[in-house]
């Protein structure tokens, strides 16, 4: 209900909004959890395993119980959650109704359903968990539902850099970002709230002899003034990671209806100096039978509702705590007219002066009532136990700081008496100091001195110094709290949200659970959606008695990032779609879209499948016919993705020396040489050709897979391994465009658009030349990966479109073509070349019948390590052509081979099928793979199994080079 | 105590105050047969293993915190045997089996769901990979099944099929694979191995290794000198450091590998998912929650948590495959210290002294070793020889270069597997 | 993390690929034995504690040292391999 004159609200625009269909209006700056309480809604969700009623218990993020779905987001705190005008939000976890809930039968079966006790049953009939008990579980467990589908939302992610990060805005950061702005210093104040203040905006205690609202409007009035000072009100500052590195989640349009052009929320990324952590307390519920129901809040929360959003949950209110803070929610309802039933303090001890209610010391809540609602409260106390009707009793067992934060880092927190509570350990993230409440500083006045003191130590150590200031006055009354204590009874919830009672925790100690983490683990309290801001440290309260040991020795468990739950669509912003890589696209490739090609990924790069004519019907149609193309006219194929690294030099020829396993200083100036890269461990790395273009200059070609592994590695090498070595390595990969030119009439083709001899006395195979390129700088090699004559030319990446579309004419023009990576593979099958499919990284030079390569007489990377024993043996699996004993017979790659009669199992494998082709030149499928000892095996023939595709094929071991064996066709 | 629904309805009715401990709070006793240091899930299955197979019941786990405080209690929950080279695919498919009778056999229910594991390729070469691997598991005798785009998108409507950066060509499915509760699988080994006599010591951190003359004669602890004839060190995560007391320089690298839980959801997603181009992998708890991983942070590091860059790749990845999960929220995120080997697999050998057994290196693979690397570990301490199951998990396979077990294909660099 | 190219500045971890501990840095000779070379390819001290990493920065292609403290991930500082490799 709405009190009176009461709230920061008054007079604000009227919201209408629905919740579970019906429809209530509120004030703009209402929460979903303020608008419903002024609307008189209790009842607001139900719990995790027992379907319990419940409502609003806190008045921030670390709410348990207020959890709804809003326009389709599951699991949104209605305490957070701002309304905006047709919002439609919904109750989670209820079947049918919210009312009526037929899962709360759960609550009945209740003794048996206690800590754990899944470990302990559903194990009999085998078969049942996976088709019976486990599928009820998990429509049972869960909160809110997914939709399933992607909604689109946009979403950000950002990088801030300051000085000073203050996260926070109430006394302390308030006052930290005010000294640290008045300082100069580059200053991000953060805070999770709406409306910036913090506890300012919940209280009536005067600060400067204002309405404490009023100071902190003040401030931020000054601060918004300030250019060097940033403020982030939605920004909970979610994680702290390694070097000052923060994470903060800013709710940008969430509080409003979905806009296409506006982000839901934003991932931030802060990078700070120093950091002020004035993140605040979080209070304590107390453990009574059914503490739980709807109407009972936390006191400050109560207090909250009505300072701030002049609503409360009844007319009639009782007040319980074990402290001081909570005579003040009595105190401030009685001046706002309401009726308070009784304030109740555990302490016997407590003074409460001039109450104008009935106050009961030394007094305990036993029970209450109300089956969706809170009805009565029993109290025990000296004149023996009453029964008080009640509507909301507000509870307070204390401030616990928020020390999640300074914990990131693998820090513990450190026990203290005064506070009952853990607060945070000094130097506990390198640059952070902890202000005000969260440092366990409780009164206003601490509050206010303390941030300044931290701001004038973190400015110290930024250089800067804090101009005078006076501090503002505040109320600075003592804050006395009782230890926690459990009450008699049943029903005494911990975790409100998964449902944690005092006794889960005591049988979970009885049952040998003992360490906190194994209690947690057993009990799952503080696993749900909250973290157990308002569960953990009663929880050690009630696990330290059973074990009768102090609460500092039972010590807490682990504080997790991140701080409040952060949507997986922000921190995986951009990533969604085409989104989550780079695309590279060569020079050709508007040209090959164009043709109608099929482009497929290679790497983060598009390459054309094939370029299909009309009236070819399948792939492998174009494909034939593009093989068929090379083989007797010409094809043009786009090589530009393959690493290109330019490396220069006096020791050049020393520095691929020691990166090959095979030589490089004895290439002539001119010529181009195949080159194998090992691996430190004598692997294969990577293969490619390298070219001499001047005695201190060559030009390195790398596979497009590796490309930047192999250029990070050369880096290694030139910095790490060989720094005594002169040489520069530089990627140019981006820079150049190049083309393979393949087939009987490449040199015709070629010669028509480059301006140089091309013939094999002026250019012979394994050439390389700088040319004229239709008057542009180019360089010609000639190399082939077909077994066909072949070009390669390059020109620069900015002519690469003319220059390809002028040579698919040409080509076009001699009854050739473009094609594409698939007949790409057919072509290097037939003539035994390799790609990363066979030095696949588990393959040694020895392995693909390369070891003569490696040179004896130098040292090169994986020298040594390849001279392992195990890798030289005869029966590894050494590369091998497959060709079907039948002409017809199929082959596979992944298929796994065995001997021709044995059965296919391991312990029977003898190697295993890398590549295969539809071979048009041989009129059957070829295949190539590794066979144990494979090279001594040529003529017999094993049996190709394939399960997966239902496939068993007889084959011949042949060698691997199927065309040409002389290569004849290349040199010619 | 005999777990049953029976007992449970029981001790429902009597207010629950029958239950006794899961297992003991023992001090050490001077003397054992043997050790294990490490109360992990491998230490705790070795030991009940010892005891089982073997008879061999005077036996004490040293654990230095609380027994499943190491990776056992923070991984991504999944148990598959799916490898594809000779030594890891019968050793996974022998713990597979063990997994599949493991709550009969512990009286303890760990929550072994055989929901299914689909491993997805995006092209041609990573389709040809895949069947590899699903006829190596064909012949060893585990289930595979080879589906293209239509068959995945029959199954997992919800990933993107449209848009994705790496079109889903098909996928691998593992029919057998799943998930189970991580800390049960712990806790009902260490109640297991109680039951049958085992000593669990919490709280006692090993500072030494007592070797004569090449043989071992015990370990020195925070709580005192233990002596025994038999020690095994089993504490992936720390494995470097407990070695080195027998002397070991070993071939690991320790890393942080990190991973991620969201709020409980209603059901949305069935099965395993594996997703190898963004490094990325998911399935959803029985508490409703999506629990996913992704790839090493890549420094070394004894910190169990990381940082940023890998938090935001992996959540990237989920956003590209299944962009429906996006509302999603991320509640927690930890990390487990993983031994990296040379080769991505582990090791499970004698040393050079006498006595004295290595089981680590379990790089990602640990949790659903967990009951095979017991076994096998049981084996080798109770017998001094390699189960044949484990027999290729031998120490000396880098310096021989026979025997290599690089799934990857990356090579002798730690943090690549 | 936050880690310093020595030519660039300050940089986030991202910008970075990491290659294990600094053990490249004393790679044995050719012919120093199968021991030795086992050891430099596969063995690591590994420590809880201060450790010596390869780090490269992707956008300039250096290689640095960096000390770096692999319980609390704090950073000692950083120089060009070049110059700790002579």
């Amino acid at each position: 209900m709405r009190v009176a004159n009461k709230g920061l609200t008054q007079g604000a625009r009227v919201i209408p909004f629905t919740f579970d269909g019906r429809g209530y209006s509120g004030l703009e700056g209402d929460t979903l959890a303020s608008a419903l309480l002024g609307e008189g809604v209790r009842l607001v969700g139900r719990s995790f395993k027992y379907h319990r009623p419940r409502g609003v218990l806190s008045a921030g993020s670390e709410e348990p119980n207020a959890l709804v779905t809003v326009e389709g987001v599951p699991n949104t705190r209605a305490t957070v959650q701002e309304i905006w005008d047709g919002m439609a939000a919904r109750s989670q976890n209820a079947w049918p109704r919210l009312e009526l809930d037929a899962l709360g039968v759960n609550d009945l079966l209740a003794p048996f359903l206690g800590a754990g006790f899944y470990y302990k049953t559903f194990m009999w009939p085998r078969p049942f968990w996976e088709r019976v008990y486990e599928p009820f579980i998990r429509r049972a467990a869960g909160l809110g539902h997914l939709s399933g589908k992607a909604d689109g939302a946009p979403f950000e992610k950002a990088w801030a850099f300051c000085d000073l990060l203050v996260i926070g805005a109430g006394p302390a950061g308030l006052m930290a970002a005010l000294a640290a702005g008045r300082a100069g210093a580059d200053v991000i104040l953060a805070d999770e709230g709406s409306r910036m203040g913090g506890r300012l905006l919940a209280e009536t205690d005067p600060v400067d002899g204002r309405a404490p609202h009023l100071w902190a409007e003040s401030v931020l009035a000054e601060l918004a003034a300030m250019p060097n000072v940033r403020l982030m009100p939605r920004t909970a500052v979610t994680g702290v990671y390694d070097g000052g590195t923060y994470g903060a989640l800013e709710r940008v349009g969430l509080h409003g209806r979905a806009r296409a052009d506006l982000p839901q929320e934003c991932f931030w990324r802060i990078v700070a100096r120093r950091a002020v952590l004035a993140a605040g307390a979080i209070e304590r519920p107390l453990a009574f039978p059914d503490n739980d129901r709807p109407g009972i809040m936390l006191a400050g929360a109560v207090r909250a509702y009505l300072n701030r959003w002049g609503v409360v949950a009844g007319p009639r209110v009782a007040v319980y705590g074990n402290n001081d803070d909570a005579h003040r929610t009595a105190r401030d309802l009685a001046q706002a007219g309401l009726k308070v039933a009784a304030l109740i303090d555990m302490r016997g001890e407590a003074r409460v002066e001039g109450a104008a209610y009935p106050v009961l010391t030394g007094a305990r809540v036993t029970g209450t009532s109300g089956r969706l609602g809170l009805r009565s409260i029993r109290v025990d106390g000296l004149g023996g136990p009453r029964e008080l009707e009640v509507d909301c009793l507000a509870v307070s067992g204390g401030w616990t700081p928020s020390v999640h934060l300074t914990c990131h880092l693998g820090a513990k927190p450190v026990w203290d008496d005064r506070l009952q509570a853990f607060r945070p350990r000094d130097g506990a993230v390198p640059g952070m100091v902890v202000a005000g409440s969260a440092a366990g500083r409780l009164t206003t006045a601490a509050c206010l001195a303390d941030g300044l003191r931290a701001a004038a130590e973190v400015l110290g150590d930024l250089g800067r110094t804090v101009p005078p200031m006076e501090l503002p006055a505040a109320e600075d009354a003592p804050h006395a709290v009782a230890p926690f204590t459990v009450g008699e009874g049943s029903r005494q919830f911990v975790d409100f949200q998964n449902d944690v009672t005092v006794k889960d925790i005591r049988l979970s100690a009885q049952e040998g659970f003992q360490s906190v983490e194994h209690m947690k683990r057993y009990t799952t309290l503080g696993m749900a959606t909250d973290q157990g801001k308002t569960a953990n440290l009663p929880a050690m309260a009630v696990l330290a008695e059973a074990l009768g040991s102090p609460v500092a020795a039972t010590g807490t468990t682990t504080f997790r990032p991140p701080f409040v739950p952060v949507p997986i669509a922000a921190l995986g912003a951009g990533g969604q779609g085409a989104g989550f890589a780079p695309q590279r696209f060569t020079t050709s490739h508007e040209a090959s879209v164009q043709r109608g090609a099929a482009m497929t990924e290679a790497g983060l790069w598009y390459r054309p499948s094939y370029f299909p004519r009309p009236g070819e019907a399948t792939w492998r149609q174009a494909c034939d016919r593009e093989v068929d193309m090379v083989r007797h006219a010409v094809g043009v194929c786009d090589v530009s993705t393959l690493g290109k690294i330019d490396i220069q030099g006096p020791d050049a020829a020393a520095f691929l020396d020691f990166v090959y396993a095979n030589t490089f200083s004895t290439l002539p100036r001119g010529k181009v040489r195949y080159g194998l890269m090992l691996r430190e461990d004598g692997f294969v790395m990577d293969d490619g050709t390298t070219a001499r273009l001047g005695d201190r200059h060559y030009l390195m070609t790398t596979t497009t897979a590796a490309a930047a592994q192999v250029m990070r590695h050369l880096d290694f090498v030139a910095q790490v391994l060989r720094p005594d070595l002169d040489v520069q390595v530089l990627s140019v990969t981006e820079q150049w465009a190049q083309f393979s030119v393949a087939g009987p009439w490449s040199r015709e083709l070629l010669q028509s658009v480059v301006d140089a001899d091309l013939s094999d006395a002026a250019l012979p195979y394994m050439g390389c030349a700088e040319v004229e390129v239709m008057g542009v700088r180019g360089r010609v090699f000639r190399i082939s990966f077909s077994g066909e004559r072949a070009f390669e030319v390059a020109v620069p990446a900015r002519h690469g479109a003319a220059l390809w579309r002028l040579l698919v004419a040409q080509a076009e023009s001699l009854g050739g073509g473009p094609y594409g990576l698939e007949a790409l593979n057919v072509l290097r099958i037939e003539k035994g070349f390799i790609t990363h499919a066979e030095i696949h990284g588990r393959t040694t030079a020895f392995d693909i019948g390369m070891e003569r390569m490696v040179s004896k007489a130098k040292d090169c990377v994986g020298w040594a390590a390849s001279r392992r024993p195990g890798l030289l043996e005869e029966d590894r699996e050494q590369l091998v052509g497959l060709r079907p004993v039948a002409r017809s017979g199929q082959l596979t790659a992944g298929a796994h081979l065995y001997g021709r009669d044995a059965a296919a199992t391991r312990v029977n494998g003898q190697g295993y099928v890398t590549s295969v082709c539809w071979s048009p030149s041989f009129d059957t499928s070829l295949g190539l793979g590794f066979l144990k000892g494979g090279r001594a095996r040529h003529g017999e023939v094993v049996r190709l199994v394939d399960a997966m595709r239902s496939v068993e094929t007889l084959c011949e071991v042949t060698d691997p080079v199927f065309l040409d064996p002389e290569g004849g066709r290349m040199r010619g | 105590m005999r777990y049953s629904g029976f007992r449970l309805i029981r001790e429902g009715f009597r207010g629950n105050t029958g239950w006794t401990r899961a297992w003991r709070d023992p001090s050490p006793r001077p003397d054992y047969d043997a050790i294990i240091i490490g109360g992990g899930g491998h230490g705790l299955s070795t030991a009940y293993y010892l005891a089982r197979n073997h008879g061999i019941t005077n036996v004490a786990v040293l654990e230095k915190g609380y027994l499943g405080g190491g990776n056992v209690g923070r991984n991504t929950t999944i148990v598959r045997a799916n490898y594809f080279l000779p030594g890891n695919s019968e050793f996974y498919s022998h713990s597979l089996k063990l997994w599949e009778g493991l709550e009969r056999e512990l009286n303890y229910n760990v929550m072994h769901s055989q929901r299914g594991h689909m491993i997805l390729f995006h092209s041609d070469g990573q389709r040809d990979a895949a069947a590899r691997r699903g006829n190596a598991m064909a012949a060893q005798g585990d289930d595979a099944i080879l589906y293209d785009r239509e068959g995945v998108r029959a199954m997992l409507p919800f990933l993107d099929y449209e848009q994705a950066r790496f079109p889903i060509h098909g996928g691998l499915f593992h029919p057998r694979g799943g998930t189970a509760r991580h800390d049960a699988v712990a806790w009902g080994y260490a109640r297991g191995a109680d039951r049958r006599g085992v000593d669990l010591i919490q709280n006692c951190e090993v500072t030494g290794i007592d070797i004569e003359n090449g043989v071992v004669r015990g370990v020195q602890t925070t709580r005192g000198p233990i002596r025994a004839r038999k020690v095994g060190i089993v504490v992936a995560g720390r494995s470097s450091q407990v070695a080195a007391m027998a002397g070991m320089r070993l071939p690991i690298e320790s890393h942080v590998l990190q991973a991620f839980v969201t709020e409980g959801l209603k059901p949305v997603i069935d099965h395993v998912i594996s997703f190898g181009m963004g490094h990325f992998y998911i399935s959803q708890s029985d508490k409703g929650g999506l629990v996913f991983g992704g790839d090493l942070d890549f420094y070394a590091s004894y910190a169990q948590r990381g940082n940023l860059p890998m938090v935001e790749h992996v959540m990237e990845a989920g956003m590209t495959l299944m962009p429906m999960i996006g509302r999603a929220r991320v509640l927690r995120s930890w990390g487990g210290i993983m031994d990296m080997s040379p080769d991505g697999s582990p090791i499970i050998d004698r040393t050079h002294v006498e006595g004295l057994f290595l089981n680590c290196g379990w790089n990602y693979g640990g949790f659903k070793a967990v009951p095979a690397s017991g076994w096998c570990m049981a084996h080798l301490m109770a017998t001094g020889q390699p189960h044949e199951v484990a027999a290729r998990y031998r120490l000396d396979r880098f310096a021989t270069g026979r025997g290599l077990m690089d799934e990857e294909g990356t090579g002798a660099q730690h943090s690549l597997h | 993390m936050r880690v310093t190219c020595p030519y660039c500045g300050e940089r986030d971890r991202r910008e970075f690929t990491i290659q294990g501990d600094d053990t490249s840095l004393r790679r044995p000779g050719r012919d120093a034995g199968a021991e030795a070379w086992h050891a430099h390819v596969h063995l690591r001290d590994n420590p809880a504690g201060r450790l010596r990493e390869m780090w490269y920065h992707d956008p300039c292609g250096a290689w640095i040292v960096v000390e770096r403290d692999t319980v609390t991930h704090a950073v000692h500082g950083s120089v060009p391999a070049r110059e700790a490799a002579r």
